[in-house]
């Protein structure tokens, strides 16, 4: 494997990324839509959308779009990898976390850095919105699919597996 | 690790297949993440934990970075059984979910360029950007609710940096964490608590 492989590109931008996702893999994705489409050319803005429409499709937690992004740079192995460098730095941290962080239930430094920490998720989870609906709503129709999901999401405790079979239909018969 | 695993009579411990089984299903029941699974399965149906050792744990996962609940899985399967657990736990989250979402991978490659696939996932695509925006909302309210505080500006400008100005995440992250650290800590008064 050599500097330039897409596996090295790959292993190194999701490594760095797991650490920095504060709020979650969801939080990421804007800096994922910024290296993969402005920056590395991986796949195009349809693609993209595509891949995240994909991995909310899929069961299973929204780390998923990483091994989508990593398939379609370089099969199996860029699946695997990606994965891999997404969730192995954080892991080997919150293993060590999970043996310390109790001893500071009170301590001021951790109260404050968690208190620091849920408005800076906050804006990324915001810029995510932001970036996939923009990403997503290419016309009049998609954005009206947009709202009326918020809405439902918001007012009802509806599965959102129905709204997508729903937002799925109406692609396919040609309304957006 | 044994000052992380009070006893307590109601709590049970499982073994290490049934850590992998359960964490397997929580994978496979979850769209659209899986940590409110996560909750059902470990407190409500296994009882392996009380609501407030899961809150320890889930405050925890939320903050570390990196997916919440792949942290969790980590953190909760530490506590059970040391580094097995965290990596058995570990496995059955992201295993079951990587069979399939490799298959739709696959499946993507071959017809993703088909008229009709590309029309019903720019559809979902629309849909799922709703749920995200309606994620967004919903944490927003307690902070955006009494007189704004710095949390709001810090959210404000994480936003703007992320979304618009498109900067790299972690530059923003280098600038803006020691800042609303030390308006944490100087003024705790303007924290909001979940």
């Amino acid at each position: 494997m050599n500097d330039d492989s897409p596996l090295t590109a790959l292993a190194s931008y999701f490594a760095l990324l797991s650490l920095v996702a504060i709020g979650g893999a969801v939080a990421a994705i804007p800096d994922m839509h910024r290296v993969a489409v402005d920056t590395m050319h991986w796949m195009n803005d349809r693609q993209f959308t595509d891949s995240f429409a994909i991995a909310q499709l899929s069961p299973g937690p929204n780390v998923m779009i990483v091994a989508l992004i990593g398939y379609h740079v370089a099969g199996l192995a860029g699946a695997s990898v990606a994965t891999a460098a997404m969730c192995g730095p954080t892991c080997i941290v919150a293993y060590f976390a999970a043996h310390t962080w109790n001893r500071f239930r009170t301590a001021r430094w951790r109260i404050a850095l968690q208190a620091a920490l849920v408005p800076v998720s906050l804006g990324l989870i915001g810029a995510s919105a932001f970036v996939l609906a923009r990403a997503a709503d290419k016309n009049l129709a998609a954005a009206a699919i947009t709202i009326t999901t918020v809405v439902v999401a918001i007012f009802t405790r509806i599965s959102p597996l129905w709204l997508f079979a729903i937002a799925g239909l109406l692609g396919l018969t040609g309304w957006l | 690790m044994t000052d992380l695993a009070e006893p307590d009579s109601a709590v049970v411990r499982p073994s290490l297949l049934e850590l992998f089984l359960a964490f397997a299903h929580v994978a496979l029941s979850g769209f659209g993440g899986a940590l409110p699974w996560a909750r059902r399965m470990i407190v409500e149906r296994k009882r392996w934990m009380t609501a407030e050792e899961f809150n320890e744990d889930f405050a925890l996962s939320q903050f570390l970075p990196g997916p919440n609940v792949v942290n969790f899985s980590v953190v909760f399967g530490a506590r059970i059984a040391g580094a097995a657990g965290a990596a058995v736990a570990f496995v059955g989250l992201m295993g079951p979910p990587l069979v399939i979402v490799t298959i739709l991978a696959v499946l993507y490659r071959h017809y993703g360029d088909l008229e009709a696939l590309s029309r019903i996932l720019s559809g979902i695509g629309a849909a799922a950007a709703g749920l995200i925006v309606a994620m967004t909302i919903k944490m927003a309210l307690p902070l955006f609710h009494r007189r704004i505080g710095w949390p709001a500006v810090i959210a404000i400008i994480a936003f703007i940096g992320v979304a618009i100005m498109r900067w790299p995440l972690p530059l923003v992250l280098v600038v803006l964490a020691p800042f609303a650290f030390a308006l944490a800590w100087f003024y705790p008064a303007g924290t909001v608590k979940r």
